[in-house]
């Protein structure tokens, strides 16, 4: 069957949690040389409720959508409190890669600095308050490039 | 039950057409049901979803089968006539019993039960038999582990036995991950076969800790799939379980485990198959169900045929589907026992030359049962039999469980539940196993078990809200119709016992579901608190198990209670997926 009081008040926790803010500043001992006006937490960004407000604070202008950019998230979360994403790009001058949540009451869920000569690809795991769309952003020779899937969370349950 | 035999022998042949696929052939009218011409080099015996049931069974098809979007009229969601047309079958007909729920009690009377493993033995040995030595394989879709009392308490191992003995060489699984890790491994390390998921990996944890895995380096927990060698050809069979497990089911049952379709991951072992290994056919045994198949078959090349199941789909042709790579056919091989899939293989190297493929109903009838496979069931089955053989009940009509929303066992389920635990709403999972009873026929435990016997049976009382409640009816729901797939889980619409609702299953998520009302009529609150009863929570439950609560009240004698569903469905008008409502 479907779902009892514990699941709901789990799900009313996520909401009101909002995502987890894994900020990735890239301490690769390099960090010092690359230090530059945006490497300062993004306050902005961070508190932006939809993605393209999100996107727009962090790096103030929009991607567009590139099949360069591989996202693989699962189609239906096994956990949303725990839900794997990944992403890596064929794209070349890399800097930072963010993950955002449309529908997280905080839209961006983490954004990763990428120092040169470094290999694109994160995985993380991340909340997610409920069912959404899931979007990766790489920022690569000062352009951006985004690629974003549905991942559906559900109450469980009532299988075949 | 007397038959007559000719009432079988007219009806033949329809359900052995195939189309749609490069020269699929057409089956004559043969004079025998099971008479069938020798085509090709391999012949490959496929049957799914038999969820333990040893003995032949009643198996009512479903008269509410909808699919939506690009899904709507198009197999497996036809039912009723629609599907005897789309199939070319007679009315009246022993395929027309078979495939479809029309006239099904007069159908039952004439042609009686299906399946049952000692005539599947008896059949299954025929055409292999026919098509000579070492040119057959025989595989098993999986939910072969669970269904019963028996497979239960026996935790699958009552099923290992009977499959050696059937002699099955590959499986995948569903329900089988539902007894755990340890009573899984129990049972694999006495099944002759081989069990195949593709799909099925180490959680990062569990692979950080050494947890046991067919390939540490890709944390791939079970063989992907094996090669055989019929006819001097390579076929590959990979398996794909169902890609749900620890959504569907409690999480605790598969902790180290995490599962999904992966086509990705797919797509590079059929490349590597196809490449490295040189094969000459693809085959994928598949748990997804029949649109994920659908869907899969579009996105991954190199497949030549998708054997399906987990939907329950008893569908007489595969469905050819187009891709970047050729063409990919899809079947699905229903439930129960009551068919078995046969794929005949015209071989060349590298490649699949021409197909022949038939799901044949297992009339229990006209079939000898196996003695050696009768007598191991008979063994099984000993002294729980005895026990749950005592009559507890009548079937006050006929009682099935298959359809989107609703059945009437399910409703003397909910029935039980709010009479015992004393609850205005009782919800049951829409789960697509469990038999059907004729009316007037005498309800044993074993019968309550067919419905009810899961690892996870407590019950429990709650409160919530209205809007808990249509939130529930919502999620479940999207996992029935969502319009995509992939996004879709199998299992029926949970059902609902004292609630009465509208569902427009066209809609999105979170629209789909409105006019909630109690059974007095009164409209249920958002706000307002409700005692609801239900069973098979993928949360821990405290309660008695859900088979001890309908038996208490089938013991009762309590007169049934009629109310119907109480389900309305809006704007299906044209969707030939529903033959009325229910």
């Amino acid at each position: 069957m479907t779902t009892n009081n514990h699941q709901f008040s789990r799900r009313l926790i996520l909401q009101g949690a909002g995502a987890v803010a894994l900020i990735g500043l890239g301490n690769f001992g390099l960090a010092p040389a690359l230090a530059a006006a945006n490497d300062k937490y993004p306050e902005e960004a961070f508190k932006a409720k939809n993605e393209a407000d999100a996107i727009k604070a962090l790096y103030g202008k929009a991607p567009e959508a590139s099949d360069k950019v591989k996202l693989d998230a699962p189609e239906i979360a096994e956990n949303g409190a725990v839900v794997p994403v990944s992403v890596s790009t064929s794209l070349s001058d890399v800097t930072s890669i963010s993950f955002l949540v449309a529908e997280n009451p905080v839209a961006l869920v983490a954004s990763y600095k990428i120092p040169a000569g470094t290999m694109p690809a994160i995985a993380n795991r991340i909340k997610m308050a409920k069912t959404s769309n899931v979007i990766v952003v790489v920022e690569a020779g000062g352009k951006l490039y985004s690629a974003a899937k549905e991942v559906k969370v559900t109450v469980g349950g009532c299988g075949g | 039950m007397t038959i007559r035999r000719r009432d079988f022998l007219k009806a033949t042949g329809a359900a052995t057409l195939s189309a749609g696929f490069p020269r699929l052939a057409r089956g004559a009218d043969n004079a025998s049901v099971y008479d069938i011409e020798r085509f090709g080099d391999a012949r490959i015996l496929h049957i799914t979803d038999t969820h333990a049931q040893l003995r032949p069974v009643f198996f009512r098809e479903p008269s509410v089968n909808l699919g939506i979007g690009a899904m709507a009229g198009n197999p497996p969601h036809l039912v009723g006539k629609a599907f005897l047309d789309r199939f070319g079958i007679r009315p009246d007909s022993a395929d027309a019993y078979a495939f479809t729920c029309l006239e099904f009690e007069k159908a039952a009377g004439r042609f009686g039960k299906l399946g049952g493993f000692a005539h599947l033995k008896t059949l299954i040995d025929r055409l292999r038999g026919d098509v000579g030595i070492n040119r057959s394989m025989l595989l098993d879709g999986g939910d072969l582990w669970q269904g019963t009392g028996l497979s239960n308490e026996m935790q699958g191992a009552d099923m290992v036995e009977a499959a050696n003995l059937l002699g099955i060489e590959a499986m995948t699984g569903h329900w089988e991950f539902t007894y755990g890790e340890k009573a899984l491994r129990d049972n694999l390390a006495r099944f002759k076969g081989e069990f195949l998921a593709q799909n099925v990996f180490l959680t990062e944890e569990a692979a950080f800790n050494d947890a046991k895995a067919f390939d540490p380096a890709s944390g791939r927990v079970f063989k992907p799939n094996i090669i055989k060698e019929i006819g001097g050809y390579r076929i590959a069979v990979i398996g794909q379980a169902f890609p749900y497990v620890p959504i569907a089911h409690p999480k605790r049952f598969t902790p180290d485990w995490k599962f999904g379709i992966r086509d990705e991951e797919l797509q590079k072992l059929v490349d590597g198959l196809r490449g490295k290994d040189k094969v000459d056919a693809v085959i994928l045994l598949s748990h997804n169900g029949m649109d994920v198949d659908l869907k899969l078959a579009s996105r991954v090349t190199g497949i030549d045929v998708i054997l399906g199941g987990h939907t329950h789909d008893a569908v007489p042709q595969p469905i050819a589907v187009r891709n970047a790579g050729g063409v990919t056919l899809v079947t699905n091989a229903g439930s129960n026992g009551k068919f078995l899939g046969v794929l005949d293989l015209d071989l060349s190297k590298g490649k699949v030359a021409d197909v022949r493929y038939r799901l044949l109903p297992v009339f229990s009838e006209l079939l000898k049962p196996d003695a050696a496979m009768a007598a191991q069931i008979d063994k099984t089955r000993g002294a729980q039999a005895m026990a749950w053989s005592e009559k507890i009940g009548t079937a006050d009509r006929l009682l099935y469980r298959r359809g989107n929303f609703s059945g009437t066992m399910d409703l003397l389920i909910c029935d039980a539940l709010r009479e015992e635990l004393d609850a205005e709403i009782a919800l049951s999972p829409g789960f697509r196993w469990g038999t059907t009873a004729l009316a007037g026929q005498p309800l044993t435990m074993e019968d309550v078990l067919a419905q009810t016997a899961v690892t996870y049976p407590a019950t429990y009382v709650q409160r919530m809200t209205g809007g808990q409640i249509k939130d529930i009816l919502e999620d479940v729901c999207d996992n029935l119709f969502n319009a995509d797939p992939y996004y879709q889980q199998g299992g029926d619409m949970v059902r609902t016992g004292g609630l009465l609702y509208t569902c427009a299953p066209a809609e999105s998520v979170g629209h789909r579901i409105s006019d909630l009302k109690l059974e007095s009529g009164h409209r249920l609150e958002a706000g307002k608190h409700y005692k609801v009863a239900g069973w098979a929570s993928v949360n821990e439950q405290t309660g008695a198990p859900v088979w001890d609560v309908v038996a208490k009240h089938l013991r009762s004698g309590k007169p049934p209670n009629r109310q119907p569903s109480g389900v309305t469905i809006k704007g299906v008008d044209d969707n030939p997926g529903i033959a009325g409502q229910g």
